[in-house]
């Protein structure tokens, strides 16, 4: 059972107790067969905003990230316990069917993982198989849309019978992320979208972050501090599976509460 | 204390000896790669150069006339009419219009044993296509027999020609007859004889010699005795050979046990039956008449090394077959026949096509039934099924399926689908779920490997999307796992395609004179396969299906490298769209 008595609790800074989430998680436990990854966490993660998952390696967050769309039934012996609450709605229960979450909740993934398809397809497939689209042209539209809102139309408009992965790092990372909005979800999911990428690329999808953010609920996963700084408004520190302390990135950042928070900032370990 | 020298030293005379032994192990496998290929090279080019005269056919061409009497008794050209003629004696009239001065009946006979009755099913079917030839006069063109053929492609007998260049006259054209020379020009073959008969004679004393010390030295009465009685044969008939081999008898006579000697002179061919008046006069047999009696001095004398009695060819069919061959009657070509027909008793008319199409028809049934079921299986096992102790299980068996013995499916299809269901035997349908039987476990591992070959990238980023277990399986993994999966499917079948033994056992050996249909009711008809013919032709008693047998070895691994190089171009092919 959960080993939540001998933690420290989670530190939450005012704005974080005030906050009323697009996402709930409650008392969020993770198993992988035997051994406890997550422990007792619960949050509140704001809606059209950017909320960053930090922490050392091995702590837990990309696992965190993966219960709010349920990825991590992919693996056999997880087992997720706790409520994961989206709109009020509960999704972390067998009732509710993992494909319709994931069309709610999209997903980008730290390699750049597009399918070995034409530029068009890879953006359309979504579409295709929820059937948001009735005719080719509404599909056309469609694609046109989630390329222009990646930032990649004005780069891929002329060849979009290409393939996908013909593309560069970069390039395929703004694909996924426009394959991940074609479907209209509320809630995007990032685990480290840029640690392949280099500086010049990396810009351009935090940029894409910044426009994103108006219009959805997201989340990402990243190590590197500075990026967290730049792009989010909520950070969230995790440190073994514990969440550690959670507040407005600003003062997350200028004024740590919890000590292991200031020596993971300043550096001390991690 | 180490110094650097030291340390370079003890590592420079270390360096000589790895190298050393990094250049013997390259020698090992490059002499391994090389025996492998002399072996294959070797076994490869024996049967190729044993299967060389199956590949050639001497065919005769006779002039047939078709008299309506004969082919037409009802008189109204009708189908069934037809079939009542006699078109054997057509054939037969036709080939002693070539020889006209053969007369007697067993002479007839061994001329006629120069085809096969079987061809005139052949003439049949095209009078029957043409009715309109009833009463012409048309060139029909059919293998000769196989003994004969074995003869013109020089398999038979090593043969000799010497010109003695001294005057000679025969004293007829046709019938026995004699060779009136000047000269003992006839004696070198008296005295070759005499050899032979004093080597035999001398071989029969050896043999009588040993069964009598056998006998001298074996336990029981009735051993000793019956091994006297052999020695005493022997004995006298090495007297009586060397009685013949006495150079006192005034003449000396030939007989099938020695080598044949025939001679050409004027046009004819004379087989001698005995040589009298010290070796200056022959006496023979007339095979193929002379054309005049005038003396000349450009005849030979042709040896047949091979005795008569040693070959299924007689002289008098050896005389015919060459002169045939000298009037352009009989020509040497392509043997077609070995593509185009079935199986036949004669070997000049076999063919591997019924056994090809037989191949064929099964190899279709194991892909629908192997492929499918293995590649979902494959998916089901990789993809969808839980990880617990039940599907271990399943996949360890279907892991030590692929090691049973072949011919353990061949009991099973014999115990379950033909006496259990009563499905037809020896039909390619039966055979073709046999052989699925045996090859889904090549294909279920071969197909699970592809799968798993599969990038969880891919997986992950359908899921992501939203797609389900499903979708994501037949969207992604199965396209990009294609190409592993194709090869193990070709594999498979390839060598399903060389089994024998499963299909022995439901019953594809019989003999099929008729090949199966390239159609769906072609599945129940008898039929049998490429390596089942090979071992029924290998058992063939003819000496013409020795080189048969080894042609359609050569076809079928011909057949089986196409298979597995379509194998590597459509894997190239689907390769490249990574």
């Amino acid at each position: 059972m959960t080993d939540s008595a001998n933690r420290a609790p989670t530190l939450f800074h005012d704005a974080a107790k005030t906050l009323k989430g697009k996402i709930t998680l409650d008392g969020v436990n993770v198993f992988y067969g035997p051994k406890q990854a997550i422990f007792d966490v619960s949050m509140e993660i704001p809606d059209r905003s950017v909320t960053a998952f930090i922490g050392p390696s091995g702590c837990g967050k990309s696992t965190i990230l993966r219960t709010i769309n349920r990825m991590n039934e992919t693996i056999d012996i997880a087992r997720t316990d706790g409520s994961i609450r989206i709109d009020g709605e509960e999704i972390n229960s067998k009732a509710v069917d993992p494909v319709i979450l994931r069309a709610r909740v999209g997903m980008v993934f730290q390699k750049p993982n597009p399918f070995p398809k034409s530029i068009y397809d890879n953006v359309a497939y979504g579409p295709r198989i929820h059937g948001l689209a009735s005719n080719k042209e509404e599909l056309g539209e469609i694609v046109e849309t989630s390329l222009r809102k990646a930032g990649l139309w004005d780069e891929v408009a002329d060849r979009l019978d290409q393939p996908g992965t013909g593309l560069s790092g970069g390039q395929q990372q703004r694909l996924v992320i426009a394959r991940a909005i074609a479907v209209s979800p509320e809630v995007i999911l990032m685990d480290e979208p840029c640690s392949a990428l280099d500086p010049i690329a990396t810009a351009k999808i935090e940029e894409l972050i910044d426009e994103l953010r108006e219009n959805y609920c997201i989340v990402i996963v990243t190590h590197s501090m500075a990026q967290a700084a730049r792009v989010s408004q909520m950070t969230a520190f995790f440190h073994m599976g514990d969440l550690v302390e959670y507040g407005p990135t600003e003062e997350i950042f200028t004024n740590p509460h919890e000590p292991r928070t200031q020596d993971y900032i300043t550096g001390r370990f991690g | 204390m180490i110094n650097r020298t030291d340390i370079q030293a003890a590592v420079e005379a270390r360096l000589a000896k790895r190298y050393r032994a990094e250049g013997r192990f390259r020698l090992f496998g490059i002499l391994a790669i090389i025996a492998a290929i002399s072996v294959l090279v070797l076994l490869i080019g024996s049967i190729a150069s044993q299967s060389l005269p199956a590949f050639r056919v001497n065919e005769l061409t006779l002039t047939v006339t078709l008299e309506p009497s004969r082919i037409d008794p009802i008189g109204d050209r009708s189908e069934a009419s037809l079939r009542r003629g006699s078109y054997n004696s057509l054939m037969q009239e036709a080939l002693r219009a070539q020889f006209p001065e053969i007369q007697e009946r067993s002479r007839l006979r061994e001329l006629f044993g120069l085809f096969s009755p079987l061809n005139s099913a052949r003439l049949q079917n095209r009078v029957l296509d043409h009715p309109d030839l009833v009463g012409q006069t048309i060139d029909f063109t059919f293998p000769i027999s196989d003994d004969a053929d074995l003869y013109l492609q020089g398999l038979t007998t090593t043969s000799s020609e010497i010109a003695p260049g001294l005057l000679a006259t025969p004293s007829g054209t046709s019938g026995e007859i004699r060779i009136l020379a000047d000269s003992d020009v006839f004696s070198p073959i008296v005295s070759d004889i005499r050899a032979r008969l004093t080597d035999q004679a001398s071989e029969l004393e050896d043999r009588a010699a040993r069964y009598e010390i056998r006998a001298a030295s074996s336990v029981g009465e009735d051993a000793a005795e019956s091994l006297t009685r052999e020695a005493q044969q022997a004995r006298s008939q090495a007297a009586s050979f060397r009685q013949l081999a006495s150079p006192d008898s005034a003449f000396v006579n030939m007989s099938p046990e020695l080598p044949s000697r025939l001679v050409r002179m004027n046009g004819g061919i004379i087989q001698i039956d005995r040589i009298t008046d010290s070796g200056r006069t022959a006496e023979g047999r007339v095979f193929v008449p002379l054309e005049d009696t005038n003396a000349g001095d450009n005849w030979t004398i042709w040896t047949l090394d091979v005795p008569q009695a040693e070959r299924r060819i007689s002289d008098a069919q050896i005389a015919w077959a060459e002169t045939l061959r000298e009037r352009g009657a009989v020509v040497q070509g392509f043997n077609t026949y070995l593509f185009t027909n079935a199986d036949s008793r004669e070997p000049e008319l076999a063919g591997v096509l019924g056994a090809v199409i037989g191949s064929l028809l099964t190899m279709f049934v194991t892909m629908l039934l192997a492929v499918p079921i293995g590649v979902a299986t494959a998916v089901y096992l990789e993809e969808f099924a839980p990880k617990n102790t039940l599907t271990g299980f399943i996949e360890v068996n279907i892991n030590n399926l692929a090691a049973v013995p072949s011919i353990v499916f061949g009991l099973l299809g014999l115990a379950v689908f033909i006496s259990l269901f009563g499905m037809p035997r020896s039909a390619p349908l039966v055979g073709g779920m046999v052989l699925a039987l045996m090859t889904l476990p090549t294909v279920i591992i071969s197909s699970r490997a592809a799968l798993k070959a599969v990038p969880p990238s891919i997986r992950e980023a359908a899921l992501g999307v939203g797609a389900s277990r499903l979708q994501t399986v037949v969207h992604h993994v199965l396209p990009l796992a294609a190409p592993g999966i194709l090869t193990g499917s070709i594999i498979g079948l390839a060598q399903a395609m060389g089994e024998t033994a499963p299909l022995l056992m439901i019953g594809m050996v019989a003999f099929v004179a008729d090949a199966p249909s390239l159609s769906v009711g072609g599945l129940t008809e008898p039929a049998t396969v490429m390596p089942v013919q090979i071992f029924l032709w290998s058992d063939g008693a003819e000496r013409a299906f020795e080189p048969r047998t080894a042609a359609a070895i050569i076809i079928l691994l011909a057949l089986m490298i196409g298979f597995n190089g379509v194998a590597v171009f459509l894997r190239r092919r689907f390769e490249r769209r990574w």
